[in-house]
């Protein structure tokens, strides 16, 4: 069995991120798996610019973000294994893998961060009636054909859905000399970020069909067209409002699932809103020493939180190492004291440990409600916390003119105006470690959108 | 008098602008919330301008297309001629990130360069 400190399975932008924070935060044995050819994830299909403008201050193509990351892998010395899928996690830590090279093997990690990204919803999950003939493509699978195979779908393009992807590719085909119709949306409102809409439909004058679906495709072999529909609020269609478009290509771009069936398959509590695990503060699930970030933890809409929030897991897993190096294992113990750098470091007395863990070690609930729908984290141990956390969270829909709020139990500490919040835009909220000290006896943070 | 309308793409808000042009000067822009939505406005209606980003074929290569982008944004006016004089290029691997593609893409004096690395293809063992 081979053994590594740190197994990160998916090397796109997360598991990337969290590599290099890992191995900054002291750790040398870090080993990332990743089941595609290259590393960087799905960032070489978005080949469009606009990532990085918060991370690196400037517009980056989403190949070139990945390229800095992947740059500071191999600078630091981190080791990976392309075209390795991962099959199977153990409760004990034993990560199966398998490739060509080396068949099925065993890793026995001490500390796992699960960074598997998510894949697209599919046709199948919509229940859209009628044949199922070629040119019904999922609005990523279009952008890998044409951005890195360099095949074009198809010529008259129909998309469902308004999410970014499906704005992004609804350029792209335009570019490369698609006609794309229109675009439909279910819901009242886009799923995707106002600047794509603006960049990618209006500059294009691609029409966006809002609380439309499609409701039949005709063709056998091939789409040779779709029928829309306006739906009312019970997103039923209405009758007498199909309109018929001819087109050769259906695009699908309806919604993001976290890629959880390893997660699943070791025990990994699953939040059933987020599809992707229950974590702590340290972005820690009910397993302990095994992290989420990314898109496997819940679906982003910017490249730059992902790295943000995989930095911290891979900070938490590197001090999970240590301490638990520092409280167990003697072999381990030195290299604990030379890498416990400047920060509190708890590793060498057992006893001040447990006095402290009587005094504070405590779980905060965090409770969504209130048009907010889920928070990330779901609980926080205030002695585990760092100085500062951003708690990540999504609304249930467009709500103008209003605050976003937390109450302490029943009172509210944190009151912060908002124009606009929309589904489509994931929220944020920071807490400090000194505002939930102040608090000893704190059982819940309640998370609410307020309208005045 | 003419009167342009636009959404402001600074933030989720996503105001809509209406801005009074007098030929190409900007009379006056209403409906947005803070300075950036003018601001945006003004640049928009004047001179809009775009980062364009496509792929070109590489021959010999690990992959069979490079993506790219203009060096700087373009006029908006620009983007199709762009594209058209991107249709037949090919380069030869390997090509690294900011390589230059083409140089002064459709007049714009910008140039185009490779948002990826594209390593030579390994020859085969054997």
């Amino acid at each position: 069995m081979i053994n590594y400190d740190i197994v990160i399975v998916g090397g796109g932008p997360a598991g990337l991120a969290a590599a290099v924070c890992a191995k900054q935060n002291g750790i040398d044995s870090i080993l990332i798996l990743e089941r595609d050819k290259e590393l960087g994830g799905i960032l070489n299909q978005c080949i469009h610019n606009g990532f990085g403008l918060h991370t690196f201050k400037e517009e980056l193509t989403g190949p070139e973000y990945a390229d800095r990351f992947i740059r500071q892998v191999k600078d630091l010395g981190i080791e990976y294994k392309l075209n390795t899928m991962v099959m199977e996690v153990s409760q004990d830590k034993i990560v199966t893998a398998m490739n060509r090279e080396e068949g099925m093997f065993g890793i026995q990690a001490k500390s796992v961060i699960l960074a598997m990204g998510c894949r697209e919803r599919p046709r199948g999950a919509l229940n859209i009636p009628g044949y199922r003939p070629a040119g019904i493509y999922s609005a990523g699978t279009a952008q890998r054909l044409v951005n890195m195979e360099g095949y074009m779908p198809g010529r008259e393009v129909v998309i469902l859905g308004s999410g970014d992807i499906g704005l992004i590719m609804a350029r792209r085909m335009t570019l490369e000399g698609a006609k794309v119709k229109v675009v439909a949306e279910l819901m009242p409102y886009s799923g995707g970020l106002k600047r794509n809409i603006v960049q990618c439909l209006d500059d294009y004058g691609i029409p966006l069909k809002l609380s439309h679906t499609v409701v039949d495709i005709k063709g056998k072999e091939r789409v040779e067209g779709i029928t829309l529909a306006q739906v009312d609020e019970n997103n039923r269609p209405i009758p007498g409002t199909e309109e018929f478009y001819t087109c050769d290509t259906l695009l699908l771009s309806v919604g993001l699932i976290p890629e959880n069936e390893i997660s699943r398959g070791m025990g990994v509590e699953i939040n059933p809103v987020t599809s992707g695990p229950k974590v702590n503060e340290s972005l820690e699930t009910n397993m302990e020493g095994v992290f989420a970030c990314g898109n496997v933890l819940h679906v982003h809409d910017l490249v730059d939180f992902v790295s943000e929030e995989a930095a911290a897991a891979g900070r938490n897993a590197a001090a999970y190492v240590k301490a638990a190096a520092g409280s167990g294992n003697p072999a381990d113990s030195d290299t604990v004291s030379t890498d416990a750098a400047g920060e509190q470091s708890t590793d060498n007395s057992g006893a001040v440990e447990v006095i402290k863990d009587t005094i504070e070690a405590h779980e905060i609930r965090l409770i969504p409600t209130a048009g907010v729908r889920y928070t990330v984290p779901s609980t926080i141990r205030p002695d585990h916390m760092d100085e500062n956390l951003t708690v990540r969270f999504r609304v249930g829909s467009v709500y103008k003119n209003c605050y976003v709020s937390a109450y302490f139990d029943d009172e509210r500490v944190i009151h912060r105006k908002r124009q606009v919040v929309a589904p489509g835009e994931m929220e944020e909220l920071k807490l400090t470690k000194e505002q939930i000290l102040q608090y000893p006896k704190l059982k819940t943070i309640t998370f609410k959108v307020e309208e005045e | 008098m003419e009167i342009k309308n636009l959404i402001c793409i600074n933030c989720p808000m996503g105001c809509a602008l209406t801005v009074e042009m007098e030929g190409q000067e900007v009379v006056s822009v209403s409906g947005n919330t803070c300075k950036r939505g003018d601001t945006y406005a003004r640049k928009e209606v004047t001179n809009p301008t775009r980062i364009v980003t496509s792929t070109v074929r590489v021959a010999g290569g690990e992959a069979d297309m490079v993506s790219v982008k203009t060096k700087e944004d373009i006029p908006k006016g620009k983007i199709a001629e762009c594209i058209k004089a991107l249709k037949d290029v090919q380069v030869q691997a390997p090509v690294y990130i900011g390589d230059v593609i083409v140089t002064d893409i459709a007049g714009t004096g910008v140039d185009i360069v490779a948002t990826k690395n594209i390593e030579l293809t390994l020859p085969l063992l054997g």
